[in-house]
């Protein structure tokens, strides 16, 4: 039966309810602000304390001299302090990560989500994200104790520290990152737009090529991005497999400490606090931070030249 | 090969018996037309894995005219109509029975050892929603063309103009072929789409409610567009509008609960058809 009046229905909330209801909405809204402003407080404060620690390090040795010096020697008499031989073995072990990672990765991101039925794709992602689940040090022997002596065995030159290996196993340590989100970027796609290339009377490899990876440039990117700061920012592997020595080299089959492998060794001795050897610890991984940010940035400026809205 | 030969020729002369005399077409199968045939639906059953959404359908479809496809939701009409393109294949557990011949080749197209990307080189389709690829307007144009091996920049690019015209879109987008197809607008992307089913020239075009996303203004100039292509191609259209339906089309089939229930001419259709469904269907009485 239709009330009579409007206003006599007893469907109409009650005041207190309503008062409520507001409360909770507004504490809602402060609660999750707090959650949101807590991520943004740490990420400040640990660019606080990289920053003004570095102060007191680049108030003693000059930038010009931390860019481009070629040699890196903070414990020695006459110290030395230029990051180049840190930064290129950092480079080339995140090179080859990516040499291996990115096509690897991104071929079986494709046949996972354009080929695969789906039955094998749940059982092969979860045996791949499993690698996630492997310590890095168990990786870091692995790359020293197995598979160095056994690329010893077809790579002349190869020393028993050296770039090549853990850049390989760091290849395979970032796969998970760059299939799982690049195959969720594929997946995402339309299927309008995937029936319209078969439509069109295209073959497999020519809709993922020409029409599924450009509809998931922007996520591909972020997977891409998102590899390449893991590598870059890899530590366990290259401390134990690239060796702890600072060496200028264009050889991957040299040992050579990355920046993240110098600060874990100056971290784990005792050096006293306010020493410039212990200031060079938040240098380097200002310069480390300063390096992510730059792939950040240009991984962010490339998906927003090349994203697809579908 | 001879017998190849040898059964096409007999089709053709079953066809011609059948087109001049109409008590021998109504005895020999049903619904045959005068029309010379571009593809034959014959004893057609379609299977969701376990689910028949197509029982037994036969429907000829006429060279250079438009067939329209009309019923009610689920009535099973999309999915005849994605069986002439084999698009059931990119998805497991589907299964065809029966027969989808295209003419003149005489060629089983939903026959098991038949190739499915065989089938869609030779028919095109535009779907509900306009689906351009995250590319230019021209490259949009240009991509059924590069998949079938065409390299020579002159020949693609004088294609594209040609069906950007065709479709009524050139004048639109001349000054902007290297821009994202997605700042088109909705009507626009359609024809844009219209122009990519054309250029590679299909043998049969297959339209799955193709002004269901668009505004009148829109629907208007795709109708307008169908209007001109109807001359030179085999077009098969599904649509919820019966007057598009009246407006467009040369034959029409009433479909219901995955079973043809009426196919005729136009006229006969909204003037005078037979069934009693079709009937109530058409004047809005259920459906």
């Amino acid at each position: 039966m239709l009330p009579a009046v409007a206003q006599e229905s007893k469907f109409r909330p009650t005041e207190t309810y309503l008062a409520r209801r507001r409360i909770i909405a507004r504490l809602m809204s402060f609660l999750l602000f707090m959650a949101a402003a807590a991520s943004v407080l740490v990420t400040t404060g640990i660019v606080y304390v990289l920053v003004s620690e570095s102060w007191n390090f680049f108030r003693q040795v000059s930038l010009l001299e931390f860019l481009t010096d070629t040699q890196w020697t903070p414990v020695f008499a006459e110290p030395r302090f230029g990051i180049l031989p840190l930064l290129t073995a950092t480079l080339w072990a995140a090179g080859i990560a990516l040499l291996i990672g990115i096509p690897l990765g991104t071929a079986l991101a494709i046949y996972l989500s354009e080929y695969a039925p789906s039955k094998v794709r749940e059982i092969v992602k979860p045996l791949l994200e499993l690698i996630e689940a492997v310590p890095t040090v168990v990786f870091g022997y692995f790359a020293l104790l197995f598979l160095t002596p056994l690329f010893r065995m077809f790579i002349p030159g190869l020393t028993g520290f050296n770039l090549l290996v853990p850049g390989i196993v760091l290849g395979i340590m970032i796969l998970p990152y760059v299939v799982s989100v690049s195959e969720d970027a594929m997946r995402a796609v339309p299927s309008s737009l995937r029936e319209g290339a078969y439509a069109l009377g295209m073959t497999r490899i020519q809709t993922s090529v020409r029409v599924i990876i450009p509809a998931a440039f922007s996520g591909i990117t972020a997977a891409y991005v998102l590899g390449m700061s893991r590598a870059v920012g890899e530590t366990m592997v290259l401390a134990i497999a690239a060796g702890q020595n600072p060496n200028l080299t264009g050889d991957p089959r040299e040992g050579a400490a990355t920046i993240t492998a110098y600060i874990v060794q100056m971290a784990m001795g005792d050096l006293p606090q306010g020493s410039l050897a212990y200031e060079s610890i938040f240098a380097v991984g200002l310069a480390l931070f300063v390096l992510t940010l730059f792939f950040n940035l240009v991984g962010f400026f490339l998906r927003r030249r090349f994203r697809e809205v579908y | 090969m001879p017998e190849a030969i040898m059964n096409q020729e007999t089709y053709r002369q079953s066809e011609f018996a059948r087109a001049s005399d109409p008590s021998v077409a109504a005895g020999s199968r049903p619904n045959a037309i005068s029309d010379t045939l571009k593809a034959d639906v014959r004893g057609l059953s379609f299977w969701y894995d376990q689910f028949q959404a197509l029982k037994n359908i036969d429907l000829p479809i006429a060279e250079k005219k438009v067939t329209a496809l009309i019923g009610a939701s689920g009535c099973g009409k999309s999915t005849l109509l994605r069986c002439f393109n084999r698009m059931h294949d990119l998805y497991p557990g589907n299964r065809y029975d029966g027969e989808i011949v295209l003419l003149p080749e005489n060629q089983n197209i939903v026959d098991k050892g038949i190739d499915p990307i065989r089938v869609r080189l030779k028919a095109g389709m535009v779907f509900q929603k306009p689906n351009p690829f995250p590319k230019s307007i021209f490259e949009n144009v240009a991509s059924g063309l590069r998949v079938r091996g065409i390299r020579d920049r002159a020949v693609i690019a004088g294609r594209v103009e040609e069906v950007l015209r065709e479709a009524a879109l050139w004048d639109e987008v001349k000054d902007r072929l290297d821009q994202s197809a997605y700042a088109l607008s909705g009507g626009q992307q359609q024809r844009l789409c219209i122009a990519r089913t054309l250029a590679p020239e299909p043998e049969l075009i297959l339209l799955d409610e193709p002004t269901s996303a668009l505004d009148p203004i829109a629907t208007a100039k795709i109708e307008e567009l169908i209007e001109k292509l109807r001359d030179h191609y085999a077009i098969v259209i599904v649509t919820h509008s019966m007057q598009q339906a009246a407006r467009i089309s040369a034959y029409c089939a009433f479909m219901h609960l995955g079973q043809l229930v009426e196919f005729g001419t136009n006229e006969t259709i909204f003037t005078s058809p037979k069934e009693k469904r079709t009937q109530d269907y058409i004047t809005g009485r259920f459906g």
